[in-house]
């Protein structure tokens, strides 16, 4: 496969029909509605089909239904779309179906704007909806990187019966960037024994929350969710080896911080990068082996630093957690730079 | 005529007794089966009363959200076109919280057959006001009685839907034979504009509360005669007949 210059979200939408979805449903809102507007000439062509909802409520019941029928089925919305369909990501959860959702992040609260932000990470990766669910979450950063999660994601999300997020953000979906496209694949609905297409002469299937008939719920959930956390933590290291401080960051602001590393490594710092590519579960193991590690600083586009909660839970504390964040002014790598100089002059204040 | 329990009611229902959900389940059961479409059928089944069904109704469903019964259907009729879709649902379900994606399935014209049951308050949370209540009626949120100054008018769903491009819409009720009868036939119809792929079908179907209005059953039937009837017309509103796909 060639590569070729593409925007972000055009790539994400073209991987989706390559993962062989046949079903999207979804609502126009910045800066996600290129996925929505390419799905809608590009499904047909396919043979999928192409919905545009009266709301993301409306949009994520759709996915429910062509995900309960044993489709690949997506939906992808921001800021205030992506809290409307946190209702049907808890019923797609309990019921265990497999889906991808996909949050284009924008900033702020209510309203919020529409430029670039990661201030969703806490209804992303905490559970934005009601009740014991996960779901697993995958942040790209880069176009090509956002391509392959969604191939990715839907296979996640099949083996693991359990909603795939893809959380990019305004910059990654928005900026054209070359990327090799995955291959084509078909997907077959009738693979699963559960997926709902008229019972025959076998017993009737019930898609509804797991708990009114699985036993034990409470263990079987819980040892779920442990299974995931123990088999899929993705991460990246850049220059982490003999790194005195560590940068973590995901996303498009991990990008920043990669040239803040260079720009301190040229100064003699020993810094590195964690980056984390699955969000939930959230890779300890990467800061567990840590030799060198004097201090972490959490690198983000949120003004409450509401990742720098997780790398203080994935060092168990026992380094100091600086945070670096804010997203109505976007920091520079020599911000980056300042902040690594004032951890090291003690001038610095810890989250905790 | 010695007539055989439809194989889809494979276990007796749940319902309070003298509550119209269990004719009208057996009425669905009845008509998918004489149809030869049962084991081919998939159900979204609503929250409150309405989710009593899947455990004693044999096809393939679906726990939709709350009101949201109307888009997951569409989203499994759209993937698998061939089998046949229905929802079930109460008042305070499809009208209420899930009056947009009830009215927009209309609106899109979707294949699905939605069987609407009326029973004018929410039955599962112990009988608060719907958006069916009737003027005046009391429930555990209109105890003084449902006052229009406040609350607007009941809601004659059909009214809306009826001038949309829609294929089948009906009304009918469960008091007596003839009646019960005539609705059975105004679901074989909807089930049939469905196989021909002549959009959305709507069927409101006025039935008895007896535990939430305090009568009982006989005393329900003829409450719905004398009251509710006349708030909500019987009859067909939309019939055409026509394949649209």
């Amino acid at each position: 496969m060639e590569k070729q210059l593409m925007k972000g979200n055009e790539a994400i939408a073209e991987a989706v029909v390559r993962a062989g979805c046949k079903f999207f449903a979804g609502y126009p809102i910045t800066p996600q509605s290129e996925i929505l507007e390419y799905l809608s000439w590009r499904l047909p062509e396919v043979g999928g089909n192409f919905v545009q909802s009266e709301s993301e409520l409306a949009g994520i019941s759709m996915v429910y239904g062509a995900a309960a029928a044993g489709f690949r089925a997506m939906t992808s919305s921001s800021g205030p779309g992506y809290s409307l369909l946190q209702e049907g990501i808890s019923y797609i959860a309990s019921a265990e179906l497999p889906c991808l959702i996909i949050n284009v992040m924008r900033y702020g609260s209510g309203l919020g704007d529409i430029f670039v932000g990661q201030s969703d990470y806490w209804q992303a990766v905490k559970n934005g909806g009601h009740g014991d669910y996960r779901s697993i979450v995958y942040a790209p950063a880069s176009v090509k990187e956002a391509s392959d999660l969604v191939v990715f994601g839907f296979d996640k999300a099949e083996e693991y019966r359990n909603p795939v997020t893809l959380l990019s953000d305004a910059s990654i979906s928005q900026m054209m960037e070359p990327v090799e496209l995955p291959e084509m694949q078909e997907h077959n609905p009738d693979k699963f024994e559960w997926s709902l297409k008229g019972k025959g002469e076998g017993k009737a299937r019930s898609i509804t929350s797991v708990m009114y008939f699985q036993e034990d719920y409470d263990n079987y959930i819980a040892a779920k969710y442990k299974n995931i956390e123990k088999n899929e933590q993705l991460w990246e290291e850049i220059e982490t080896e003999d790194a005195e401080i560590i940068l973590v960051s995901y996303g498009i602001t991990s990008r920043i911080c990669n040239e803040a590393v260079e720009l301190a490594r040229e100064e003699g710092i020993k810094v590195g990068l964690l980056r984390p590519i699955s969000l939930y579960p959230y890779p300890v193991r990467a800061f567990q082996k840590q030799k060198n590690v004097k201090a972490y600083i959490s690198v983000e586009m949120t003004a409450l630093a509401q990742m720098a909660e997780d790398v203080a839970l994935a060092c168990k504390m026992k380094q100091p957690v600086y945070s670096l964040a804010g997203g109505m002014e976007i920091f520079e790598a020599s911000d980056v730079c300042n902040k690594i100089k004032e951890v090291i002059d003690g001038k610095a204040k810890e989250v905790f | 005529m010695l007539k055989k329990k439809p194989a889809a009611c494979f276990v007796d229902n749940k319902y309070c007794p003298g509550c119209g959900h269990g004719i009208i389940n057996r009425l669905v059961a009845e008509v998918l089966e004489e149809m030869g479409i049962y084991e081919e059928s998939i159900g979204a089944i609503a929250v409150g009363c309405a989710s009593l069904m899947p455990e004693t109704f044999a096809v393939d469903c679906i726990q939709a959200q709350h009101g949201r019964a109307a888009a997951v259907a569409a989203g499994i009729k759209r993937c698998r076109p061939d089998k046949t879709v229905f929802t079930y649902q109460g008042d305070g379900d499809a009208l209420a919280i899930g009056f947009s994606e009830t009215m927009y399935s209309a609106i899109r014209n979707e294949n699905i057959t939605v069987i609407f049951v009326n029973n004018s308050n929410f039955g599962m949370t112990g009988g608060q006001m719907a958006p069916t209540t009737l003027e005046n009626q009391k429930t555990t949120t209109t105890p003084r009685g449902r006052n229009i100054a406040e609350t607007g008018d009941p809601l004659n769903v059909i009214n809306m839907m009826k001038d949309l491009n829609t294929a089948y819409i009906a009304r009918g009720s469960l008091t007596n034979n003839a009646n019960i009868m005539k609705t059975k036939k105004y679901i074989r119809n909807a089930f049939e504009a469905q196989q021909n792929s002549e959009g959305f079908s709507f069927i409101e179907i006025l039935s008895p509360c007896t535990t939430n209005w305090k009568m009982d059953p006989i005393k329900a039937m003829e409450h719905i005669e004398k009251n509710v009837t006349p708030v909500y017309e019987l009859g067909v509103f939309v019939e055409r007949g026509e394949k649209n796909a």
